[in-house]
């Protein structure tokens, strides 16, 4: 089977994060770049089921050349070869430009599955992997917690806040997975060193034949139009209790609403 | 930061710092003062870094020395103590360019799917240091193999180690023409044997070290490493590489003091600024990195002469004795810079202090590294 694995660069999770004064944008520079962590589950269950069934892991994409780093973790753990969309034109593209040039880049190239993080750590929108699954035209099983393959069928349990749903679906398909699904490997030092012979295409906008116009920040549906750093934490308060420190407290909670 | 240039080797050093997150300070202090790493271990050698100097025909990783110096530092630079393991490392060479075919197909390929440890390497004796050729251990063949008496001190991890190399006298010194003759060096698993005693040291770090008593401990005859005689020669081969990892690790532990106490210096005010605005408070740490960095390239300079198979003996003692020296003076300086948090142990500054002290002294003492320049590279007469 050939398995798609879409993976992002994110800043490093416990970083301070940046917004760049001059067009409101992330500043890729403010912090270290890392793969989006729910990818790297993605990346683990697309190699399990390959290791299981056979066939290849490809893994995808999109971002500034910096994010060629993600791509070859991915091939350091194990993908087979990756494919790196990366153009100026990209910058500050929304989820639906990003659906869009996603789904141009992986539809036509015979994958059984498409695989997703059910979010990325900085913009938790989790809806690409439902928007790509769209424009493909093919059945999208988000929320992955377990993925079974058999044949042209494929089965999930999808994750929900009181326990899961059983989903199927034929392949093609795109399935979105959480961090429940597995724990992903380290990539080894062999892989690693593997990794820098894999191949990995480099695809322009054009090369990739997408519409510049969808793209980017001028393209994109929201705007940022003003944003401010987080305020500091203010001192809290401090009760002193008189003998009346317990309805103080109650009075304090009531106030701000909890009880 | 705190890094000489080299982006070949950032995809390594992120597959490194990986294994490393999961084994936080915590985990580090958790085990003092005496207990074996061994999880930490595990997930190195699950991932493939202690096989990394194997080569791939074995299972292993091929890696070059380059590469294995850049392993140890990154696990040092993440805050841990590589000790645990880079034993593992650095007797390679000996079993790789003299052991038999036989030798290297029945151990090499369990070390390259961790189901092997080589972490043992007994060289020193309580009467002999750093004149090893006074050493007494006796190894005599008799008809089942060779029956090994003696004593052994500074064996490392010899009580987490499924093999041992050992250097032993198979002539006695008085009978040889030369002080370096009559050594030969063997490879055994230590888990078979009867008549060895391994009694642990406590020392000022956690370096689970230990003495060996051999008493009538026989061992297959398949057990000698090339030929009778010539042990001396095999285990200086892999000096060179000890030296250059050494090296690596004392960098990946000067790194670590000094971010520590960069970030520390910079964010703690006194008298209503911070304390790094202090000369007293600055100096020592931008002249402990400037000796990092220098003590770094000589260490890259050995790494790639090795590799070539180029002659690299004063570069390597040269790169141990620097970057010991170094990452010293980076741990001394982040101390001060600490004040009286340096000596808490949960800041991880005192512990760095004293893994780090180790390397002026071990594997050599750096006075012998400054003999061994002054006599055979500056040609000054033999000064002990």
């Amino acid at each position: 089977m050939k398995i798609a694995v879409c993976v992002k660069q994110v800043p490093d999770t416990w970083a301070e994060k940046a917004l760049k004064a001059a067009d409101s944008t992330l500043d890729r520079d403010a912090a270290d770049g890392v793969m989006n962590e729910l990818d790297e589950y993605a990346v683990e269950e697309a190699l399990k089921l390959t290791e299981a069934h056979g066939g290849e892991v490809v893994v995808v994409t999109m971002g500034p050349e910096r994010a060629g780093e993600t791509v070859r973790k991915a091939l350091s753990m194990g993908a087979d070869s990756g494919v790196h969309l990366v153009d100026e034109t990209l910058h500050g593209s929304d989820a639906l430009a990003t659906s869009y040039a996603l789904a141009e880049v992986l539809k036509d190239r015979g994958f059984d599955l498409v695989m997703f993080g059910s979010e990325s750590t900085d913009a938790r929108m989790s809806v690409v992997p439902a928007m790509v699954a769209e424009r493909l035209g093919i059945a999208q099983l988000t929320f992955a917690q377990k993925v079974e393959v058999s044949g042209p069928t494929v089965t999930i349990q999808r994750a929900t806040e009181t326990g899961y749903d059983t989903v199927e679906a034929q392949t093609p398909a795109v399935v979105s997975v959480v961090e429940k699904i597995n724990e992903p490997r380290y990539p080894s030092f062999k892989g690693i060193m593997a990794a820098k012979k894999k191949p990995v295409e480099t695809l322009s906008v054009s090369d990739a034949g997408l519409d510049a116009a969808r793209l980017g920040l001028s393209a994109a549906w929201s705007q940022v139009e003003d944003f401010a750093a987080r305020p500091p934490k203010a001192a809290g308060t401090i009760v002193v209790d008189e003998g009346d420190g317990g309805a103080k407290l109650a009075g304090f909670l009531a106030e701000q609403k909890f009880i | 930061m705190l890094l000489t240039e080299k982006p070949e080797y950032d995809d390594l050093r992120a597959g490194v710092r990986q294994v490393c997150a999961d084994f936080d300070g915590a985990y580090w202090r958790g085990l003092e003062p005496d207990s074996y790493p061994e999880e930490f271990v595990a997930a190195l050698t699950a991932a493939g870094y202690l096989a990394a100097l194997v080569p791939e025909e074995y299972g292993g990783g091929g890696a070059t020395i380059t590469e294995a110096s850049v392993i140890l530092e990154e696990i040092s630079a993440s805050g841990g103590n590589p000790s645990a393991c880079h034993a593992q490392m650095y007797v390679m060479g000996t079993l790789l360019r003299h052991g038999s075919p036989e030798q290297k197909q029945r151990y090499l390929p369990g070390i390259a799917e961790g189901s092997l440890r080589l972490q043992a390497f007994g060289v020193t004796e309580p009467g002999a240091g750093s004149e090893t050729t006074r050493i007494r251990t006796r190894a005599e063949r008799v008809p089942e193999g060779w029956r090994i008496n003696g004593q052994k001190i500074w064996t490392s991890r010899a009580l987490y180690s499924d093999l041992m190399l050992l250097l032993a006298r198979t002539t006695p010194y008085e009978e040889c023409a030369k002080p370096t003759e009559g050594l030969s060096c063997f490879i055994f698993d230590m888990r078979e044997l009867r008549g060895m005693t391994i009694t642990p040291i406590r020392t000022m770090m956690n370096h689970n070290t230990t003495e060996v008593f051999f008493d009538d401990v026989v061992i297959p005859a398949d057990s000698l490493i090339g030929d009778e005689g010539r042990g001396f020669r095999y285990i200086l081969d892999g000096m060179n590489a000890e030296r250059i990892l050494i090296a690596s690790e004392c960098i990946g532990d000067g790194r670590f003091v000094l971010e520590r106490a960069v970030a520390y210096a910079g964010q703690r005010e006194v008298f209503g600024r911070p304390i790094g605005a202090n000369q007293g408070v600055q100096f020592p740490l931008a002249r402990a990195y400037a000796s990092l960095r220098a003590a770094d390239l000589v260490r890259y300079d050995a790494a790639a002469r090795y590799d070539r198979g180029e002659s690299c003996a004063a570069e390597a003692n040269m790169a141990k004795l620097l970057a010991s020296d170094a990452s010293w003076a980076a741990a001394n300086a982040a101390l001060d810079a600490h004040g009286g948090f340096g000596f808490a142990v949960e800041y991880d500054i005192e512990r760095k202090f004293r893994e780090t002290r180790l390397y002026q002294v071990a594997p050599i003492n750096n006075n012998l590294v400054l003999a061994y320049l002054g006599q055979h590279v500056l040609g000054l007469p033999k000064s002990y």
